[in-house]
């Protein structure tokens, strides 16, 4: 792997391609690396785009969803007479008739509760849905929903996830008799004998809130029921994995197949978040139903706060067994995760999505995860960019450094002995998972460099010696990208995954159908659901390459069909899959593609296959020249021609791949697994100054090193450093999903939940590594989430570091300005 | 509740729509459903997050916090009226040549902001423009991209007048 590894620090690219070259026997790679504009611009730039609620249907009607105004209730009885003999109403849906026209969702836990997509019989969480109302106009709909009745018996509420676990605590699910969901002890290596060998052992307890990388575009869905053929067709912007549309014709009892689900070309913004809109999919389903025509819905702004979705919050509790030397023998973690008021699927995967990369960048072998998934009085949580990543590395950096002040190590030596280096690649971590490639002692390296480390260190101590207070923090992360769907069983114990009839789990594909016409130009068809990520160029790039032509001669269309595109159960975009999967599903599409017009070729020339190369639009005979057909004339041929086609060639020119890993395998009976497919890196160094009389960090600088392989279009991947940076440090510092001891929420409005704007949003300075990935068909990584998984560590260890010499310890987050007052003012107090 | 139906009269990018609304109809939806114009975006309905910005006689507003019988006599500019003649507008270009957008939901909010930025200060500092954007909300870009946009149209907007 070290000979492929480069270092560049990136410098604003070439906003045009270079000029086409042709060296030797092949095209040049000329496009794959462009900063080429994007594809999906002209559209969005324009108010062309086409989102949901862009969509409208004949007949459509509106519905409005009420809500839950308690944390924790009995539902009495409901009143809906003045409702639904409000004018324009059409029907009006409680949650009793959703439990009795569709089943509870299914979650891959053993616990056995019931959650469906309306309250039914208790509200378990401010907000959760009551009643649906369905009226000719929102207006109306609206109008309509406040004049129905529904009576509550109170129940006392939980929210504290520690408190939930205790014995009296006030159970959500009477069925379970407590509130846990799950629960895995994990040992993996010899954690007890570690913690023997150890000098010094440290202990701490963290908590991490509650947010949510928020889209600009909230939940929308419009749901049609065909009551004559049984089928449900609902446009939404859901945005994978495809895992959900399982669930959710499960909960509507449909097979798969007469539950179609299609999402334009154009999501605004998803993170993770739209994994979770599935609910309100059976929903709306269930609306239409019962009023008999197409139901569009969209989520209102308090609503997405309130009860979309969002990450969990968690306490954890961590210890280290570390050498005098720093070098770091063993963990031990006990991590009580607050899922919300129902275990949503693909929930508790945010406990176990990272199993493979737990322990980050380091050698550590000995590794012990105590796992209680536990519900509350909340909104339900589901996937949200870094995904338990955030949490864990968390977690870690904190730790690392504990170690550093410890044992008087600079936090970056630290980190140095216990990095996995190059030579160690491909490297296999105690939990299972299989790093594919990478050199993160030289991305370290890179970092120290770009920052002048050793001068931020020389600052900081004359900042100090002026009094102010001043802080640098680092965090290092592996990022892992491509999701095996196995990962998620790990939450069930190995004696339920060996039983018979059990259906083990283990993959992640994605698939490309390319076309080229009868003039030699090219269309391809993509589902992968992107929210903003820019695949249409990124696919006109690769696809430009691999044929030897221009993007203008691509078109590309990404939009998805359950009824026509191919996909299969990982499909969507989320854990950063598109980079790996994606793009390798591209390549193997036009590389088949073009194998047919080299075989085609071959026969119209009379020439063997392996002789023949394409080039600039034709198709030579290398050792003769002279022998060529324009590409062209072979598509024009396939499609206007097939007199000339020999008996093994199909008329036409198209291709359809799926690309796949190869190490997707189901979690073994140690539970180890190989959770994610490529694994990149990043490390931060952030510098920050504390202002102790209002408690706002200012972010003074923040340097940020990657290794995501391949890079197919730098700017897209800047902007993806960047945007993920941001919710690392609107979650460190601004947001959070708040709620009080009786589980109202809080935080409703965006006056409330406050989301960092231009000027709050520091500029990075961005350096890359390369070390391609040898599994996929680029050498390209995911980057999508990255630095969202490092920032919130990034912001808590240099708030640690600024507050220091004050003795205080930082072990939470958000670092808003009443936090930082408030312990700066405590540490003040004797 | 539903009321009596109010006639307005409003121009939108240039052409003038006569009209019957409830007066409770927001100017958002007024322009999205009543006239299909399905640019404008509606991202929080409270006044925060920028994305349904449009320009009424030049000035930016937030088309959800307004009532369509507001902008009745208004002229009003929305995404829709920004490139002329198949031509972008220099701000959608700069847009597209430096990355400043990705989903593309706050998209005409910004740019529309971005237009009566740099048509009151046409030649902002880089903190000018972050301030001056500082009503939109995008969730997507880290804000970088954008930034850089609005100060590369800045100056080609300079050197073409």
């Amino acid at each position: 792997m070290k000979d492929g590894t480069a270092t560049m620090v990136m410098t604003p690219p070439a906003t045009k391609p270079k000029k086409k070259e042709v060296s030797g026997q092949e095209l040049r790679k000329t496009w794959v690396g462009q900063s080429i504009k994007r594809r999906e611009d002209p559209r969005l730039l324009t108010g062309r785009g086409t989102f949901v609620d862009d969509i409208t249907l004949p007949n459509l009607h509106h519905a409005a969803i009420l809500r839950s105004p308690r944390a924790h209730a009995r539902i009495l009885s409901y009143d809906t007479r003045e409702a639904e003999n409000h004018p324009g109403v059409i029907a009006v849906l409680t949650g009793e008739e959703v439990g009795q026209m569709s089943k509870p969702f299914p979650v891959g836990v053993t616990a056995a509760f019931k959650y469906y997509s309306a309250a039914v019989g208790k509200v378990r969480y401010v907000g959760e849905p009551v009643a649906v109302v369905v009226a000719s106009d929102r207006y109306v709909a609206e109008d309509a929903m406040e004049l129905i009745q529904v009576e509550y018996e109170p129940l006392p509420p939980i929210v504290n996830c520690e408190a939930a676990l205790e014995a009296d605590a006030p159970v959500l699910h009477e069925e379970l008799g407590n509130n846990i969901g799950c629960h895995r002890l994990l040992n993996y290596g010899d954690v007890d004998q570690a913690f023997e060998e150890a000098d010094l052992i440290l202990k701490e307890r963290f908590v991490f809130p509650r947010y949510s990388s928020l889209p600009l575009e909230t939940y929308a869905v419009i749901a049609d029921f065909d009551a004559i053929t049984g089928m449900f067709t609902v446009h939404s912007n859901f945005m994978g994995p495809f895992s959900m549309h399982a669930v959710a014709a499960r909960a509507l009892d449909v097979e798969e197949n007469k539950l179609r689900f299609i999402v334009p070309s154009d999501i605004g913004g998803s993170f993770g978040i739209k994994t979770s809109i599935y609910p309100y999919i059976v929903l709306l389903s269930l609306a239409s139903r019962k009023a008999g025509r197409p139901v569009k819905w969209i989520e209102d702004r308090q609503e997405h706060l309130m009860a979309s979705s969002c990450q969990t919050d968690r306490v954890a509790y961590r210890e280290v067994a570390v050498k005098n030397d720093g070098t770091l023998l063993g963990i031990k973690s006990k991590v009580i995760e607050n899922v919300g008021a129902y275990l949503r699927a693909p929930e508790p995967a945010c406990t176990f999505r990272p199993i493979g990369n737990f322990v980050g960048p380091y050698k550590v072998r000995n590794v012990q995860l105590d796992a209680y998934v536990v519900m509350t009085n909340k909104c339900p949580t589901g996937p949200n960019r870094g995904y338990g990543c955030q949490q864990i590395y968390f977690e870690q950096e904190r730790m690392m450094d504990r170690i550093a002040e410890e044992l008087e190590l600079d936090p970056i030596e630290v980190r140095m002995k216990n990095l996995i280096t190059a030579e160690d690649m491909p490297y296999t971590t105690p939990t299972g998972g299989i790093y594919d490639s990478g050199d993160y002692p030289k991305a370290m390296d890179l970092v120290v460099e770009m920052s002048q480390y050793t001068k931020l260190r020389e600052r900081q101590k004359k900042a100090r010696a002026e009094g102010r207070l001043f802080g640098i923090g680092i965090a290092t992360g592996v990022d892992p990208s491509v999701s095996n769907m196995g990962y998620i069983t790990i939450a069930l114990p190995p004696e339920f995954r060996a039983r018979a009839g059990y259906l083990p789990k283990s993959g992640s594909a994605e698939s490309a159908t390319i076309q080229m016409n009868q003039r030699g130009k090219v269309s391809v068809t993509m589902g992968t659901t992107p929210q903003g990520q820019g695949h249409e160029t990124v696919v006109t790039q690769i696809v430009a390459d691999e044929l030897g032509i221009t993007p203008d001669d691509v078109v590309i269309v990404d939009e998805f069909d359950t009824a026509k595109h191919g996909w299969s159960i990982s499909s969507g975009t989320y854990a950063s899959r598109f980079a790996s999967v994606g793009t390798s599903a591209a390549v193997l599409a036009a590389r088949k593609l073009k194998g047919k017009i080299i075989h085609l070729a071959a026969a119209l020339l009379s020439v063997p296959e392996e002789d023949l190369i394409i080039q600039e639009g034709k198709v030579f005979a290398k050792d003769n020249p002279e022998k060529n057909i324009t590409v062209k004339r072979v598509a024009g041929t396939a499609h206007w021609n097939h007199e000339l086609l020999p008996d093994d060639v199909e008329a036409g020119l198209q291709a359809r791949a799926v690309f796949r890993f190869p190490a997707n395998v189901a979690p073994d009976p140690q539970d180890r697994v190989n959770s994610s497919n490529t694994y990149g890196f990043m490390v931060e160094i952030a510098v920050v100054e504390v202002d102790p009389d209002s408690g706002k960090v200012n972010i003074l600088d923040w340097f940020s090193v990657h290794d995501a392989g391949t890079i197919i279009n730098p700017k897209i991947v800047e902007g993806q450093i960047y945007g993920g940076a941001l919710h690392g440090i609107g979650g460190a510092l601004f947001e959070e999903l708040a709620y009080d001891d009786d589980g109202q929420f809080l935080t409703g409005s965006f006056m409330h939940y406050v989301c960092p704007t231009a000027v709050e949003a520091p500029k990075l300075t961005i350096g890359h590594i390369c070390s391609p990935s040898p599994l996929t068909l680029l050498g390209s990584k995911g980057a999508g989430e990255s630095s969202s998984e490092t920032a919130p560590a990034a912001i808590a260890g240099a708030v640690a570091d600024a507050l220091g010499p004050l003795g205080i310890r930082i072990n939470e987050l958000p670092l808003n300005p009443k936090r930082v007052w408030t312990l700066i003012h405590e540490s003040k107090t004797p | 509740m539903p009321q009596a139906y109010r006639s307005v009269e409003i121009t939108v990018n240039g052409l003038t729509y006569n009209r019957q609304v409830e007066p409770r109809r927001l100017l958002s939806d007024f322009l999205r459903e009543d006239l299909d114009l399905r640019g404008t975006h509606v991202g929080c309905e409270h006044g925060i997050c920028g994305a349904c910005t449009v320009l009424m006689n030049g000035y930016t507003v937030r088309s959800c916090l307004m009532f369509a019988v507001q902008a009745n006599g208004a002229e009003i500019t929305t995404i829709e009226g920004l490139a002329k003649n198949g031509k972008l507008h220099p701000l959608q270009e700069a847009f597209w040549e430096n990355h400043g957008l990705q989903c593309g939901f706050c998209t005409p909010g910004f740019l529309l902001s971005a237009c009566e930025l740099l048509e009151r200060n046409p030649d902002p500092t880089e903190e000018e423009v972050r301030v001056g954007l500082s009503g939109n909300m995008c969730r997507c870009t880290g804000y970088q991209g954008i930034v850089e946009s609005v100060l590369a149209a800045a100056s080609k907007m300079k050197a073409q007048k």
